[in-house]
Order: structure tokens, then sequence, then C-alpha cells
């Protein structure tokens, strides 16, 4: 049986979010006192743009997420976390990966006929 | 009914469940109904109102799968669509009229006990407005010669959820049975967390598992997915069915969950059983659509 991980989910609306998942943790505290770099992104049917992100092991981010149309889902399964994107808030996610990889979401409020090409990644490479 | 029966509907997309043995049923003596050998059929994800290069034949598909079912020597006692009955729109209008269109068509359906229950396509952008208006309430229950069928709406919410509402029912439901009866759960979406990064997955499915763990005999039938799936969570063996507008890939078995294209050489490749009938096509049946009824 695949473990549901319903429980690890939390709904997070607008507001400031650590994942402390495994593949993300905090690394120093220099690295908790710079102020991360933020990374605008929209959603809309039926995409998010940027849909590819770039990121360093290590590095600080906040997505800052506006939706444009729709309460669009953001489930990221390997973070066993997943954010409501409401149209008229910003939802900021704060990212810090520990490791290089690839980190899928998808968008898992079923918004219309697309909607399931609605999905996206971050990229995480190694750390300079 | 005879196995080439069963392997000549399939090869159009449904799925034939049969319901035999019924251990632990028919000799009961505390009142519940006793239970005899039946069969019934699934169909889902017909997706009425699809146009697209996945499935040129979308137009005459469903109609080739109703007469297939019409042909069967032995009618099934009823029938069930696990959802999709349409493909989604924006437009109130023509999600209305798809689903006007989808109900014609299936009335021409012999076996007149036909259940239905809406997929996210037919109901998650207006929590289930009009598919109400055509068939009726999303979740229910029913009885069928001592097995206990329960539809379980996970769509009319467009996050996937059953709700709290449909869970206190379901429990309540759950609670006027004997852990033996045997259940049959139908849903669109797995209850179980299949492949959450394609969106395969129940939010709140865990819950409505757990209510059912309880139950020694519980199967689930559920679409979704387009294709054959099988998977044990605990006891429960859970089963989807194929599709009759186009197949999908694999579970995370490529990127993105993209449907697999139309072979023009072998059109209904994918939606029935042709895909797996190479791999002794009875064994698998047997396999994924026995333990139901047999337990």
């Amino acid at each position: 049986m695949t473990a549901p991980h319903t429980g690890r989910r939390r709904a997070l609306r607008g507001v400031f979010a650590f994942a402390g998942a495994a593949a993300l943790v905090r690394t120093g505290l220099a690295q908790q006192t710079a102020e991360p770099r933020v990374i605008e992104m929209t959603a809309h049917r039926f995409a998010y743009e940027p849909n590819e992100i770039a990121l360093r092991a290590g590095e600080r981010v906040v997505v800052a997420i506006r939706s444009l149309d729709f309460v669009h889902g953001m489930n990221i399964p390997d973070l066993g976390m997943r954010l409501d994107l409401v149209p008229g808030r910003v939802t900021r996610l704060e990212l810090q990966p520990k490791a290089p990889g690839t980190i899928d979401f998808v968008c898992d409020n079923f918004c219309g006929d697309g909607h399931e090409q609605m999905h996206g990644r971050f990229v995480v490479s190694a750390s300079r | 009914m005879q196995r080439r029966d069963f392997i000549a509907l399939t090869a159009l997309g449904g799925g034939a469940v049969f319901a035999s043995g019924l251990a632990g049923c028919a000799t009961r003596a505390d009142g519940m109904a006793a239970a005899s050998d039946f069969y019934f059929v699934q169909l889902s994800d017909t997706h009425w109102g699809y146009q697209g290069p996945a499935n040129p034949d979308a137009a005459v598909t469903l109609r080739k799968a109703v007469a297939t079912v019409n042909a069967l020597p032995t009618p099934p006692e009823f029938i069930v669509f696990t959802g999709d009955l349409t493909h989604t729109t924006d437009d109130p209008v023509e999600r209305r009229r798809r689903l006007a269109e989808f109900k014609t068509i299936v009335a021409d359906l012999k076996v007149k006990t036909v259940r239905f229950m809406p997929g996210e396509h037919d109901a998650s952008l207006d929590r289930g407005a009009a598919y109400k208006e055509h068939f009726g309430e999303t979740f229910y229950a029913f009885d069928h010669k001592g097995v206990h069928f329960i539809a379980v709406d996970n769509v009319s919410d467009p996050g996937a959820k059953i709700g709290d509402e449909q869970l206190a029912w379901l429990r309540a439901d759950l609670a006027r049975f004997d852990k033996q009866t045997p259940i049959v759960v139908l849903t669109h979406r797995p209850l179980f967390d299949l492949a959450p990064k394609w969106d395969w997955a129940t939010r709140d499915g865990a819950q409505a598992i757990e209510l059912l763990m309880p139950h020694a005999n519980v199967t689930v039938f559920y679409g979704h997915i387009h294709q054959e799936h099988h998977q044990m969570t605990g006891h429960i063996a859970h089963h989807s069915a194929k599709s009759l507008i186009f197949p999908l890939p694999a579970p995370g078995s490529q990127p993105n969950r993209t449907p697999l294209p139309w072979d023009a050489s072998a059109p209904y490749k994918g939606l029935g059983f042709r895909e797996i009938e190479a791999e002794a096509a009875g064994n698998a049946l047997k396999v994924t659509e026995f333990p139901v009824v047999r337990a």
C-alpha cells in the first residue's frame, strides 16, 4: 500500500510557509538570517509561470504565488504539503532545498479542461 | 455467461465483475439477505463530448459499448458507470447538453438497472449541480443479493475531498452492517494515494479507508486513471477500470499524464481488454474481479 500522506499535508493560505520535510532543511544560522531570494510565480488555467524553477541546494527562497483566475492547488507530494492558491492573495512558500534533485508540483484542485497539464517542478542544483 | 463473452465485452472498454460464491453470506441466520451468484458490468470514463486526437472515434465509442453490453447472451443484473460520464466544459449549458446526450445514449441499454456516479469532469466545476439534475444524488448506497454497495463521491469537491458530511454518512451506513457483510465501494478517484504527482488520489481518502478497514470483505471499483490497476490497502482490494475514451499511461511511468496516442491500426487499443489479453487474459480478470464477490 502506498502510505497515505494526507496527514502530512498542510493547508497554507496566504502565509509564509516553511517546508520541513526531509528534502528541505534549515542549513545554518547565517543563512537563516539572510534575506531569501523571492521568486514570483503566477498560476492560471492551466499553467504555472514559470513552471520550472532553478534552485541551489542550501539556498533560501520564497516563492510568491498569485493565482489569476481560480483557487488552484499546489501539491508537492515529495514534501508532504500542499497549498490553495486563492485569487487576490499572494501565497508565499519558503523553501530551502538540502540536496540536488527535482521536486514536482501539481495542481490538485480540478480547474477545467487542461487541469491535467498544470504542473511544474523545482530543479535543485549543487550549491556553489 | 461464458468467459469468451466477458473478454469480448472488456475489449470495448468495460469491466465485467462477477459476484460469485459470497462466502459467509448464504448460510447466515441473523437476517442478512442470502446471497446468490450474479454479475454486474462496470463502465467508466466515457467522457462524452470529448473531441481530440486521442480518440477520433469518440462520437461512436460509447454507442458501440452499449451495443456490446446489449449483445451479451446473459445480461448483467445491473450496470454501473463510475464517473466522467462527460468531458468537462466551462459552459454550464454545454455541460447539461452533454449530460443529457449521454443519458439518451445509455438509455439504449437493455438492462434498465443502471447506477451512475460523477467524475471530476462531470461535477467539479459546479459542485455536482448539473449532474444532480440529470442523475440524482452523487453518493448513495444500495443492496443487491447480500452485497452492500456504496457509491462514494470524491469529485464534487474540486479538491478531491469526500468531505466531513459524506464521511459521517459513510460511517453511519457502515454501522448498519455486520463486519462480514460483503461490501463493494464504487467511486471515481482512487481512495488511496496511487500517484499524487498526477493528482491520482483522494485528499481524504485515507479516512474512508479507515472506516472500511474493520469490515472483512471490502472491494473498491473505481475509474479515473483510464486503465486497469489493482492494489491492496491492507485487506481491501482496489480495482480501476479502463476508459471508453482514451488510455492513460501507467502511474508514474512518464513525466506527465498525457493520453496515450490513438493507434489507427488498432482503434480500441488500450480501451479494453486487448492490452492485457496477451498476458493470459483470464488470469488477470480472475485475480482482480473475483475477490470482491467471493470474499
